[in-house]
């Protein structure tokens, strides 16, 4: 074994580390999957993999909000943009997400007017100050952003701004991890449930899980003894033969969640009917849009959304990576065709993405992907 | 936009009660604490901030656990904490 990047109180790694050994059937293999992003991140970055057994695989879930958000809807987003008075307000991490006429930052290039912001709240202030234009703010994200953007319609219905609205593409992420479990190419054993979403939602969405699908859950926070530590409660229900949801982050996450953020989502959103996941396909009630309500904020009914679906460059495997099908260094382009600075599929867009945190963390450059490569193509 | 970043609560806006000037490793913004509205955090109370809302209280001990672990991420840090120094919510 060898420790990519030792972080403080390694100790306590190993010692978890020798507990979840012990823990290990002889002859079984366990396949865990870390559903949030921001765990996949953690995970590479410290070289988790490293301290575990063999017999354990962690498996990269979905909970990459960037990475989910389908090529269609970003053509939708740009087509949004490119009509004359309007300005389009996106995170960050959205920027770089190609769609089949290139990402939010080519066209910016390119002179359309897409502007940065750190808050839905940024955009709200942004349309204050442009009365002549309108604002559209591009929504992303599970539960853990989608209460702002409610907050935010809210204010904006409070204020009555007039050149205000949400291009909603927010998703839910209790429907893909259903999607998974009822996926015939997977086997799971138990899950890694992700931590900020939780702090939302809380607990109890997750009883399904164990109740109906017999396989355990953890809640878990970011830091790398959080995720050893919930491992290990993962495998000790594992070996005493029990399947329960239980919260490792309980100094953040509360059972219940967050009744108000709840509620907010609640006032101002409803489900789809179904929505496209980037390699996921269409997932029933996966997805919101919003409410009728405040239907003037609804970028989708202000504007003529074109609303193709777009299908996925041919050699990206996004989809199989986000299942937890492949390893981002099984993708055919990972680390050639596809790099952080020229991505093609989501995955290697956002830090959270499985792809962009391997590849940054150079635990697979590309000559290491080559090696790897050679040893599975040389074995029987 | 996914990272939950650990910020202290300075003061709350006096005129705006949904509102709160927060500290973030050196940087102070204005965040809204509205979906706190059942147990606002007080002064010196540190909360957990999403897209410039607190989305849950948490301790200090916990703040601090947070900030070290975002500091050793890196990039992805510096680029969340830059785009929260452009923030100017009002």
């Amino acid at each position: 074994m060898k420790f990519v990047d030792e972080f403080r109180d390694a100790d306590k790694a190993h010692a978890l580390a020798a507990k979840i050994a012990a823990l290990c059937e002889p002859g079984r293999q366990y396949k865990l999957m870390e559903v949030c992003g921001g765990h996949t991140h953690t995970i590479y970055k410290h070289g988790l993999e490293d301290y575990l057994p063999e017999s354990i695989t962690l498996v990269h879930g979905p909970g990459c909000p960037v990475c989910v958000i389908p090529m269609g809807r970003v053509d939708d987003a740009m087509a949004l943009a490119a009509e004359p008075d309007v300005i389009m307000t996106s995170f960050g991490d959205m920027m770089r997400v190609p769609g089949s006429n290139g990402s939010f930052f080519d066209a910016k290039a390119a002179g359309t007017d897409i502007r940065m912001v750190y808050s839905p709240l940024d955009s709200l202030k942004i349309a204050r100050n442009n009365p002549d234009q309108r604002v559209v703010f591009m929504a992303i994200g599970f539960e853990t952003t989608a209460p702002s953007t409610a907050m935010t319609i809210m204010r904006a219905a409070a204020e009555n701004l007039p050149n205000f609205s949400v291009f909603c593409n927010h998703v839910t992420i209790i429907p893909a991890i259903k999607a998974i479990l009822d996926s015939p190419d997977l086997r799971l054993d138990g899950f890694i449930g992700p931590g900020h979403v939780s702090t939302v939602i809380g607990c109890r969405p997750y009883e399904f899980i164990a109740r109906d699908y017999g396989k355990p859950v953890v809640t878990a926070g970011f830091e790398p003894l959080d995720i050893l530590q919930s491992i290990y409660m993962l495998m000790l229900q594992l070996s005493e033969d029990r399947s329960e949801v239980e919260n490792q982050y309980s100094r953040v996450v509360p059972w219940d969640g967050n009744a108000t953020a709840l509620k907010v989502i609640g006032e101002t959103m409803e489900l789809r009917p179904y929505f496209e996941w980037r390699g996921l396909g269409f997932i029933s009630h996966s997805a919101l849009s919003v409410r009728e309500k405040y239907a003037r904020f609804d970028a989708e009914l202000l504007f003529d959304v074109p609303g193709v679906r777009v299908a996925d460059p041919k050699a990206c495997q996004c989809g199989e990576v986000l299942k937890g099908v492949l390893k981002p260094w099984e993708c055919k382009v990972f680390g050639t065709a596809c790099t952080p600075e020229t991505p093609i599929g989501t995955c290697m867009v956002s830090p959270e993405g499985a792809c962009a945190a391997y590849y940054n963390f150079g635990r697979m450059n590309r000559h290491r992907v080559k090696e790897a490569v050679t040893i599975q193509v040389g074995r029987p | 936009m996914c990272l939950g970043i650990p910020g202290e609560v300075i003061e709350l806006l006096p005129d705006q009660p949904d509102l709160a000037r927060v500290d973030v490793s050196g940087v102070r913004r204005v965040i809204n604490i509205g979906l706190l509205a059942e147990d606002l955090p007080v002064p010196g109370e540190w909360v957990l901030i999403h897209v410039g809302f607190a989305l849950s209280k948490i301790d200090e001990a916990e703040a601090a656990a947070a900030l070290q672990f975002l500091d050793g991420i890196g990039q992805a840090y510096a680029d969340e904490l830059e785009a929260l120094a452009e923030s100017r919510i009002e």
